[in-house]
């Protein structure tokens, strides 16, 4: 194998998993603002299942528990800005900025309540998390050239997370568009007086949204600390809910738009990472920070209009007002 | 609904049982970690208010939020939310710091500090013009473009900081220091020199600055034409549309006046405590911000009374790590998140609850 293509490898590697939350939070994400309720909150909830994830998996030894447990917090943080915003039709930004406040705070509270290390939780053992899956045959297909060496390097030694990652988004599509709830999700979130018309319950339809939501957010988290990382440490969520929902806009709120987004800004992020330090001709120093940015950027950018249009749900951040 | 309600009930006591239940579930969350919640409230007080030092801590954290605060307030009244004051500070900050590092050798500090004011103002105003004018022109949603600009200032500030600014021959990212010249002088200085002894503190003269900033928003919004287009568009943009008002610059004017407060941040951290340009010095007073203007209820008063709460809170905060193993300052960020949950996205919670209080009230009054 060349150096040159076992970086390429390397790199397209690191793009899969920084990718993976990144997906798992943007799927989250789509279901709650294709429903009509804006989530600012990804983030918090993403944190929150890391930290619960991490302190479960930490005390009882099992990661799966961690995952349950991860999913049943963001779940609980995904019913207060349903509260918030459906029922009492309270400013979804508000509530969703609250969320993360809150969670930033509360997580290292917590922790150094309970494991007494500065906001940590402690390092998890073997067991405890989610191990690399070797997938059949990747060590017999290893010699063969460039599919060998993609499949082996690239899609196989990842841990399940990571393939519920890219499974959840063939689900979301098929969710979204090609089921009943599916249907009046996207009713919901465009012309909410129709669905009520139809003798649908706008406010239970976006309860089970925002339900979704806080799931796959929890996956999200859980991924952080207890698959990728051994452990879970103040704000290491580190804007990737933010990030999530650039890559939903980016993606102009469709699923596989929005994993493509995915994986471009996990792929920027992977570059940038590898870029460290290193010398670029004609440039000098690669300007990491400046890539990093470049998500960011984009996403002005395509809402700005100069890259398509984004258009969001029609009635997106409006709570529903039944006539009486 | 609630306009049956009289004005004590709705701006009164509705907001202060908010802030009362957010204090409890902060209470609450004490006891989980372990502590007494009223030892922890005596630390917090008189860590912020029982020492001369403290005090002066205190209301140089007040200083920062009322400017953030505002900022978030006078977006508020134009119907907007800008999430970006972290980012409009610090790059308010990145002025400051590029006037001061360019002209201290030049300028004597009473020339240089009002050019400084201008530039914190007119760069925290340019970081926040672009989300505006893509809102008014564009449809861009100012919440999302704002949350980006906050990483764009971060990245941008860590690219100059590292690559350019950092005072060569130094590990850490951080610029020359100013000429003291052109330092803004701190209040236990000034005091001390006319014979008032205060105990030292990061308090400097940008607290007045602040002040005048409060009377400046008061006078915009409640008493000049602009503020009245502000609120009215922030009402009712056809309305507005019909008055002859043109929304989309009443937005992008707004959203520049709302990054001006922001960046002025920046005068009272870089020019008047840290004397230099360095990372993250905005320390999240962009997100205090908005709990400050929810509490305040976007006023200008409400807003002092708000922002000297949570200096206090950040003050007293740094007490809590002293006193207690289990509970750290970071209880205070649980306290600002209740805060914004409570007053602000739960804030129609109870009206229902005290318009049938209300009503049997006045049943009984009347049988």
């Amino acid at each position: 194998m060349s150096e040159a293509w076992l970086l390429v490898l390397l790199t397209l590697d690191a793009t899969v998993r920084v990718a993976a939350p990144l997906i798992l939070a943007s799927m989250a994400g789509l279901f709650s603002e294709r429903s009509g309720v804006i989530d600012i909150g990804l983030e918090g909830k993403m944190l929150a299942g890391a930290f619960a994830a991490a302190a479960t998996a930490a005390v009882t030894g099992s990661a799966w528990v961690g995952l349950l447990v991860a999913v049943l917090v963001s779940c609980c943080l995904a019913l207060l800005h349903g509260l918030a915003c459906i029922t009492y039709r309270g400013n979804q930004v508000v509530s969703g900025v609250a969320i993360n406040v809150m969670v930033a705070g509360l997580t290292v509270v917590l922790g150094i309540a309970w494991f007494d290390q500065g906001g940590q939780t402690p390092a998890l053992a073997h067991g405890a998390r989610f191990a690399p899956i070797e997938l059949p045959f990747a060590e017999a297909l290893r010699g063969v050239p460039v599919i060998g060496d993609l499949y082996y390097e690239l899609l196989s030694g990842h841990n399940i997370l990571v393939y519920t990652a890219l499974a959840a988004v063939p689900a979301a599509w098929w969710v979204v568009f090609r089921t009943r709830f599916g249907l009046r999700l996207r009713a919901v979130g465009e012309t909410p007086a129709a669905v009520d018309t139809a003798g649908i319950s706008v406010e239970w339809l976006r309860y089970r949204a925002v339900l979704v939501t806080g799931a796959l957010c929890g996956v999200a988290g859980a991924y952080l600390s207890t698959a990728q990382s051994a452990g879970f440490v103040r704000d290491m969520t580190a804007g990737k809910g933010y990030i999530a929902l650039a890559a939903l806009i980016f993606g102009k709120w469709r699923p596989v738009p929005a994993f493509l987004a995915c994986v471009l800004f996990g792929f920027l992020d992977a570059a940038a990472t590898r870029l460290q330090g290193v010398e670029l001709p004609g440039i000098g120093q690669a300007p990491v920070a400046l890539i990093q940015a470049l998500p960011y950027a984009l996403t002005v950018i395509l809402l700005a209009g100069f890259i398509g249009k984004a258009i969001a749900p029609k009635a997106i951040g409006v709570p529903y007002v039944k006539e009486r | 609904m609630s306009r049956e309600l009289p004005r004590w009930i709705d701006v009164g006591l509705i907001p202060a049982v908010n802030i009362l239940l957010a204090f409890l579930v902060a209470g609450a969350v004490v006891l989980v970690a372990g502590e007494n919640p009223l030892d922890a409230l005596s630390v917090l007080v008189t860590g912020a208010f029982g020492y001369d030092e403290a005090i002066g801590y205190t209301l140089y954290y007040a200083t920062n939020l009322v400017f953030t605060g505002l900022a978030v307030a006078v977006a508020f009244h134009a119907g907007l939310f800008n999430i970006g004051g972290e980012g409009q500070a610090y790059i308010g900050g990145l002025g400051v710091g590029l006037v001061a590092l360019g002209l201290d050798a030049w300028l004597p500090g009473w020339a240089l500090i009002p050019v400084a004011i201008a530039a914190a103002g007119l760069s925290g105003a340019a970081w926040a013009f672009l989300p505006g004018w893509l809102q008014a022109h564009r449809g861009s949603h100012v919440v999302i473009t704002t949350i980006m600009f906050n990483f764009l200032a971060s990245a941008l500030m860590v690219h100059l900081m590292v690559n350019v600014l950092i005072q060569p021959g130094q590990m850490s990212p951080e610029s020359r220091e100013f000429e003291p010249t052109v330092w803004l002088p701190f209040v236990h200085e000034m005091l001390g020199a006319v014979g008032i002894p205060v105990a030292r503190s990061p308090l400097n003269l940008s607290i007045l600055w602040a002040a005048l900033a409060c009377v400046f928003v008061w006078l915009l919004i409640y008493r000049t034409r602009w503020g009245y287009a502000i609120r009215t568009v922030g009402h009712n943009e056809p309305a507005a549309v019909y008055a002859g008002i043109d929304p989309k610059r009443v937005v992008v004017v707004t959203m520049c006046i709302s990054g001006a407060l922001a960046g002025f941040v920046g005068i009272n951290e870089i020019l008047g405590v840290h004397h230099r340009l360095l990372l993250n010095f905005t320390a999240g007073y962009g997100f205090t911000g908005i709990a400050v203007a929810l509490m305040g209820r976007a006023h200008p008063v409400g807003i002092v009374l708000a922002s000297l709460l949570f200096g206090a809170l950040y003050q007293g905060g740094t007490e809590l790590d002293f006193e207690f193993d289990n509970i750290t300052r970071d209880m205070v960020v649980v306290i600002q998140g209740l805060v914004i949950l409570f007053s602000g996205a739960l804030a129609y919670m109870l009206n229902p609850l005290a318009l049938r209080l209300w009503r049997r009230m006045r049943r009984e009054d009347a049988a």
